[in-house]
């Protein structure tokens, strides 16, 4: 027992990028790492759940299909509620997203695999992208008249130095805090269940119950997280798109 | 979307479709209308805590970014440090009030009052 306990993997060890096909272009390194394989998963993953799900097209849906229909209904009801009408045009959008982020995220639950979504350079790119598509989308829609958005109607033009850096502070914070809670979310869990699970171990048959039931406990917790931490990612994507179509 | 040629039909419908929903998952992850919903602790504990550090270390940051630019080293990033301070309690005040759906704090406030009491305080 004693010698199981230190051959425990350390906890962050599930975390490194390993290339498994090295592909260098122009000096730059872009390997194909298993990052990029559960990536590739989640797509096919997703693809598959929603397309076999929906191959049977009955009137009355059995649980697969049930579920793919569920989760149209879930995005787009998010949809209507947050964006109204005019969000429907950036649907599948947020649908990938949506799909993108929950695959990854459970597709991490799996022992042994990859969980992309702890990544921040993952998350950061997927907030960069809708951040940056929001404010294209704002600038596009209502010019430079976008720009009101960060003087408060009504508030006396003297206050304007403060408010303004603080507005503009406050916009370009959206982009990291949106990466920075699902990263943190899905890394604190792993890290939190590998380091119990290794308690397990170390503490041998006897002891090793208690452990093991928190283990239990949170990897049903870590289950319920990846669907929330999916969720709020969405759901705020969709309030900043609310922002940039109806800015009053 | 829909095809209304039933629209009395489809609307009986839609309204049973409410009720069964509101049975399954009310206050659940999956709660609809109007943002998120009664957020257990914990979420909004994270929510507060990475908008306020975020605002700082942005704000932070885009004052290092304009020293670098004009050449006044330390000063602009000492006030932007602050103005950092103010937008993160200010995101922090949105998120709280549950104004967070948009970025000037008086449109906010005048849509949520529109919205009227229907919009449940977090």
């Amino acid at each position: 027992m004693r010698e199981a306990g230190e051959t425990v993997a350390s906890p962050v060890h599930q975390f490194e990028i390993k290339p498994l096909i090295p592909v260098t272009i122009g000096g730059v390194d872009v390997s194909f790492t298993n990052s990029a394989l559960f990536m590739v998963l989640a797509v096919v993953a997703s693809y598959l759940f929603l397309t076999l799900g929906m191959r049977q097209r009955e009137q009355v849906p059995g649980r697969w299909q049930s579920l793919a229909e569920i989760t149209y209904e879930f995005i787009a009801g998010m949809i209507r509620d947050n964006v109204g009408k005019e969000g429907f045009r950036y649907f599948p959008f947020i649908f990938s997203l949506f799909m993108f982020v929950t695959m990854g995220n459970l597709l991490g639950m799996l022992p042994y695999s990859f969980t992309y979504t702890s990544h921040l350079a993952v998350t950061g790119a997927l907030a960069l992208t809708v951040f940056i598509g929001v404010t294209i989308i704002g600038f596009a829609r209502h010019g430079l008249h976008f720009l009101r958005m960060f003087f408060p109607h009504g508030a006396p033009i003297l206050t304007a130095p403060i408010l303004i850096p603080i507005e503009l502070i406050s916009y370009l914070s959206r982009p990291f805090s949106l990466s920075v809670r699902l990263f943190a979310n899905m890394t604190v869990g792993h890290i939190m269940l590998k380091v119990l699970a290794g308690f397990v171990v170390s503490l041998g048959v006897l002891f090793g119950i208690v452990p093991l039931a928190a283990t239990i406990g949170i990897t049903i917790l870590e289950f319920g997280i990846a669907f929330l931490q999916a969720y709020v990612f969405t759901i705020l994507s969709c309030i900043y798109l609310n922002d940039a179509i109806n800015m009053h | 979307m829909d095809s209304d040629d039933d629209p009395q039909r489809l609307k009986d419908l839609a309204a049973r479709l409410d009720i069964a929903r509101g049975d399954v998952d009310g206050g659940g992850e999956g709660a609809r209308g109007g943002g998120p919903v009664r957020p257990s602790g914990l979420g909004i504990a994270w929510r507060v805590s990475v908008e306020l550090v975020s605002a700082v270390l942005v704000g932070t940051w885009l004052g290092w970014l304009l020293d670098g630019w004009l050449g006044t080293r330390p000063w602009l990033m000492v006030v932007f440090l602050l103005f950092g301070g103010a937008a993160g309690v200010m995101n922090v005040y949105r998120v709280v009030k549950g104004y967070d759906d948009s970025v000037g704090l008086g449109q906010a406030a005048r849509r949520a009052g529109a919205r009227g009491s229907s919009t449940p305080k977090t």
